[in-house]
């Protein structure tokens, strides 16, 4: 079973040199730490940045310099800023080659569920709805079970949708999973340690086990 | 050149009423309005409608009109950290429309582009597109969103000159551009007025036309909402 940084690394393997990368709050934000040295990839911040740079040393942070999720950043040699509109379009028109976010409930033909929990308090799908609707390629980083230990791999979403048909992979800490385009999840890797049989007991939607299944290989 | 300098945001927000709809620029706190929004507080107008992408945060920003009861309806994207806004909302103070951010943004700039709307796929098949006229391109649907229509648009940039051109720093750019060119009259507050002409025309972001006020604001508090560091090695 992984930690929250093993998935992030796992999901690290998925980014290819010349990509733009839209990394969304919580795990995926740690895909950051794991991105191979010599691979090209600029972080794409919706708020208004291209090519994100670290976190800034103590007494360099910069309040007008910040990140999607608030937190203060830096540039890098041949970053861009650009407005709130100019974001979306790049995200619209399809230029972030991979979008990576994470959700309370995945379906089996690949419906989201991530902002919103009838009853508490909503605080907004932010730029999820946006980024999920147009992106070519999105990869979820997700618990496979919520905090009441019941699956977030489901036939169909119980909470209310930020976008439908939309999510191909999906990577937890048993588990790296395709969302077939017929519908199902298709395990592909299985965490260090991990059986098919526990993962096929947590995971709620229809799954699909084929032949051997390899356990992931994180370094 | 047009003379677009007011003395303050006092002069600025004169005609600023009750009930209006008023846009203001910012991301999180980065990039807001700051001197404008002293000057609605001071100002008690009430029953305002607010389209910003985040309201604030408890004791600054947006979170100040709150606490006031200034505010009658948020249109954000993302309403975060509020103890104050969510207290409002529960109690039916306080009425909210969230809506995705890039629609936020794309309603803003269909209005300074003199569009009526725009079709996003964002939404599409969620409680979002409830009501909307949903139109399939080339096999994909859309919805449609309207332009917004806000009485004022407020918006912070960095340095500004008196013909109203805006040059934006960083990420504090955000939502501003958009807004400014959003409003039937823009307001825009600017850390620096310069001599016309010290602004590079090839660098200007807001060309002065969509702008009416300029105003030179003062005290800027700019707080970060999350400071995140590297430590040093």
């Amino acid at each position: 079973m992984l930690d929250k940084n093993g998935i992030a690394k796992r999901i690290a393997k998925e980014i290819r040199s010349g990509y733009y990368v839209n990394l969304g709050i919580g795990i995926p934000t740690l895909v950051a730490n794991y991105i191979p040295d010599g691979l090209e990839v600029v972080l794409q911040s919706e708020n208004g940045l291209l090519g994100m740079g670290p976190f800034p040393f103590e007494g360099e942070e910069d309040p007008d310099l910040i990140n999607a999720g608030k937190q203060t950043i830096t540039t890098l040699p041949g970053s861009s800023i650009f407005d709130s509109a100019l974001s979306f379009g790049m995200i619209r028109s399809q230029k972030v080659d991979l979008t990576i976010l994470g959700a309370m409930e995945v379906s089996e033909n690949g419906d989201i569920a991530n902002w919103k929990i009838p009853g508490k308090m909503v605080k907004g799908m932010g730029g999820a709805m946006d980024l999920v609707a147009s992106a070519k390629n999105i990869i979820v980083a997700m618990q496979h079970v919520n905090k009441a230990g019941e699956s977030k791999l489901l036939a169909e979403c119980t909470l209310p949708l930020t976008g439908v048909r939309c999510i191909k992979k999906i990577v937890t800490e048993l588990a790296v999973l395709d969302v077939l385009p017929e519908g199902g999840f298709y395990l592909l890797e299985r965490a260090p340690g991990v059986s098919t049989e526990y993962i096929r007991s947590v995971t709620a939607g229809k799954l699909f086990i084929v032949g051997e299944v390899p356990e992931m290989e994180l370094e | 050149m047009i003379n677009k300098v007011v003395k303050d945001a006092i002069e600025a927000t004169k005609d600023i009423k009750d009930g209006m709809t008023l846009m203001l620029g910012g991301f999180g706190l980065c990039g807001i309005p700051e001197n404008t929004i002293r000057a609605l507080v001071d100002k008690g107008v009430k029953n305002l409608t607010c389209i910003s992408n985040n309201a604030g945060v408890d004791g600054f920003g947006i979170g100040l009109m709150l606490e006031k009861r200034q505010v009658k309806k948020m249109i954000s994207s993302y309403v975060g950290e509020n103890a104050e806004f969510e207290r409002q909302l529960l109690s039916g103070e306080l009425e909210v429309e969230l809506i995705p951010q890039g629609t936020l943004a794309s309603r803003c700039m269909a209005s300074g582009y003199g569009m009526p709307a725009i079709f996003t796929p964002a939404g599409v098949g969620t409680e979002v597109a409830d009501g909307k006229e949903t139109r399939n391109f080339n096999g994909k649907d859309y919805l449609m969103e309207m332009a917004f229509e806000a009485d004022f648009a407020i918006v912070k940039a960095w340095k500004g000159d008196s013909a109203g051109n805006l040059v934006y720093r960083l990420t504090a750019r955000n939502f501003n551009p958009v807004m400014a060119m959003a409003g039937k009259i823009t307001i825009a507050e600017v850390e620096e007025i310069v001599e016309l002409g010290e602004l590079d025309p090839d660098h200007i972001h807001t060309p002065g036309i969509f702008v009416h006020r300029i105003f030179q604001g003062k005290n800027y508090e700019k707080r970060i909402e999350q400071r995140t560091l590297r430590e040093r090695i």
